[in-house]
């Protein structure tokens, strides 16, 4: 039995994987969890890929290396698909996230697994909207709130007035909220 | 009897984990220079500064040089000081951490250990401090982001320990520690202050031929690392070797005053073995290394194999002792080296480890793993790959090669 649940997540340099995933890691410590986050540490450049951890448990963490079979994979940007084996080490209870506004079913003919529970969300439409950039790293949380329940979405809020200003941490909320409802799962 | 005090969670990096402890110990002066992995401690510290949330004086320097020259300096005033650097800054202080110990100044410093050039690389490996293992200073290495936090504050009661009066440097790995955001519980100011208490000093006889403490003061004039030649050198150095040998004490003790208010320790401050006890094969390592080989003996006791692990918590001074009673039943052994010694046959630790066997009436087969160099990722099952070698070595009863390099491209 697992005792701790990994997330990787995979973006392009500047859409913000390293912060969803430091925002997730410290949702959870504030709900008592244990919880690690870290990039992927190497060079960083905007628009190359990316890839950011989180780990999250109830007792301490003493792993210290890359996620190599995460419980969840989050895909911040769809054309990193074609590119990145973003699915690599997933199983079967896995669940992999991806910013789509296709349906689930047409988004796995472009996957390389049966593996894991997919689910979908229009994260750039969603960001573009609220945000009027195309910064899809909140929604992708609020759906991977939704697919997981690993956190709740009152202290996402908490940990977002706590980070961002008052207008972006309520802009952000809004797609996460938007994000949470949308979520398609296959 | 003390009482182990309520805590604050927090979520800090390994870098900032270090900055909050140097806030809380009353530190009198830090000098430091920028360099990836460490630039979050100083950077973060400064913010202390200029928030006026520390008295401490923050100096500016042009180098590493300068800036182990300045904390030293500090330091003979009476004053606490510390600094933090990596790589190619430790490289360039070379020359100044032997004044430091030399001169019987207790700096403490954090290492965000990172690879040496070239070619150019700014992860984690312990090519930095292994480089300066002959300076005379204390090294401590750190498992997660909460031991560094609890070296650094330990670091101080030991240095200015009067039976000690040595630097301490104490190793966080670049990146995988420095760099990411882990559970970090952290003592109350008051607490800390009171730990680190107030710096002491021994009573040495001054020009004037009256004691004073052993601190430049006007007051009493003094003279600090003067020259030395045929006549005393070699006793100022052999009193360094003393030095060392009290330290082995002193931080058994820094470690179980540090349990009785944290409730943390961390093994007899030494060494920490996990899973010794009955184990027939062991590994020993040093830093967040440490952590995963915890989970990959987990897993192989579940498979039946009596498996260990031995942290290397303190390598200066070494613990020979410690390590000969924690591999007493031991038969086979991987010492496990991130960091080369080009053309000595073997790394830093390994050489060590099998040199204070050679004396055991029973000495168990010693392999030499190097891994890791450059930040290379190490995979659980990659770690579990050693315990399977030593198990085919106590089979075959000889080890065919004992320098191996784990996760090398072929």
């Amino acid at each position: 039995m697992k005792d701790i649940t990994e997330v990787r997540w995979h973006g392009r340099g500047g859409q913000g994987s390293w912060t969803a995933s430091e925002v997730l890691a410290r949702t959870a410590i504030y709900e008592g969890k244990y919880i690690q986050s870290f990039p992927e540490f190497g060079p960083e450049r905007m628009g190359a890929p990316v890839t950011a951890f989180t780990r999250i448990s109830t007792r301490p963490i003493r792993i210290h290396c890359a996620v190599y079979e995460p419980d969840i994979v989050v895909v911040l940007d769809p054309t990193l698909l074609k590119t990145v084996p973003v699915t690599s080490g997933v199983n079967e209870n896995g669940i992999i996230i991806i910013n789509s506004a296709d349906e689930p079913a047409k988004v796995r003919k472009t996957l390389k697994t049966e593996k894991g529970k997919l689910w979908t969300i229009p994260a750039t439409q969603i960001a573009l909207k609220i945000l009027g950039m195309p910064i899809t790293n909140t929604a992708m949380l609020g759906t991977v709130a939704r697919a997981t329940k690993l956190v709740s979405l009152e202290t996402i809020e908490l940990i977002l007035k706590e980070r961002f200003r008052p207008d972006l941490a309520e802009k952000n909320f809004a797609v996460i909220n938007e994000a949470y409802s949308e979520a398609k799962q296959e | 009897m003390q009482k182990v005090v309520k805590q604050e969670m927090m979520a800090l990096a390994g870098d900032q984990a270090v900055a909050y402890a140097v806030k809380q110990s009353d530190v009198d002066v830090v000098a430091a220079y920028p360099i990836t992995p460490q630039t979050i401690i100083v950077e973060k510290f400064s913010e202390y500064v200029a928030d006026g949330e520390v008295e401490t004086e923050f100096v500016c320097v042009e180098s590493e040089h300068s800036a182990m020259a300045a904390s030293i300096s500090a330091s003979a005033t009476g004053a606490r000081a510390f600094t933090a650097t990596a790589s190619a800054g430790l490289a360039l202080m070379h020359e100044m951490l032997f004044v430091a110990s030399g001169c019987r100044a207790p700096v403490v410093m954090a290492v965000a250990n990172r690879a040496l050039s070239a070619p150019l690389n700014i992860h984690g490996d312990h090519s930095d401090s292994m480089a300066q293992r002959d300076s005379g200073w204390i090294q401590m290495y750190a498992e997660n982001a909460q031991e560094a936090y609890d070296s650094i504050i330990q670091a101080f009661q030991i240095a200015e320990n009067l039976d000690v009066l040595l630097p301490v440097m104490v190793g966080l790995d670049g990146f995988t520690l420095s760099h990411t955001l882990e559970n970090v519980e952290a003592l109350p100011d008051e607490v800390v202050k009171e730990f680190v208490g107030v710096r002491k000093f021994p009573n040495v006889l001054t020009h004037a031929g009256k004691t004073a403490p052993f601190k430049l003061d006007p007051a009493n004039p003094m003279t600090m690392g003067p020259i030395a030649l045929q006549n005393y050198y070699f006793e100022f150095k052999r009193q360094q070797e003393e030095a060392m040998t009290n330290a082995l004490n002193v931080i058994q003790q820094v470690n179980s005053d540090y349990a009785k208010i944290s409730g943390r320790s961390y093994g007899n401050g030494l060494v920490e073995g996990y899973c010794l006890e009955d184990a027939e094969v062991a590994a020993i390592c040093l830093g967040s290394t440490a952590g995963t080989m915890k989970t990959v003996v987990d897993d192989l006791r579940q498979d039946g194999v009596k498996a260990g692990l031995l942290k290397l918590r303190t390598f200066r001074p070494l613990p020979v002792e410690a390590i000969r009673s924690a591999l007493e039943n031991v038969k086979a052994v991987a010492v496990m080296d991130k960091c080369m010694s080009f053309g000595g046959n073997g790394g830093p630790v390994f050489h060590e480890v099998r040199h204070l066997l050679y004396d055991v009436a029973s000495r168990p087969y010693v392999v030499n793993y190097i891994y890791g160099l450059g930040g290379r990722d190490t995979s659980p099952s990659e770690l579990r790959s050693i315990y399977e070698n030593l198990q085919s070595i106590l089979q075959a009863g000889r080890v065919e090669t004992p320098i191996q390099y784990l996760g090398l491209r072929d």
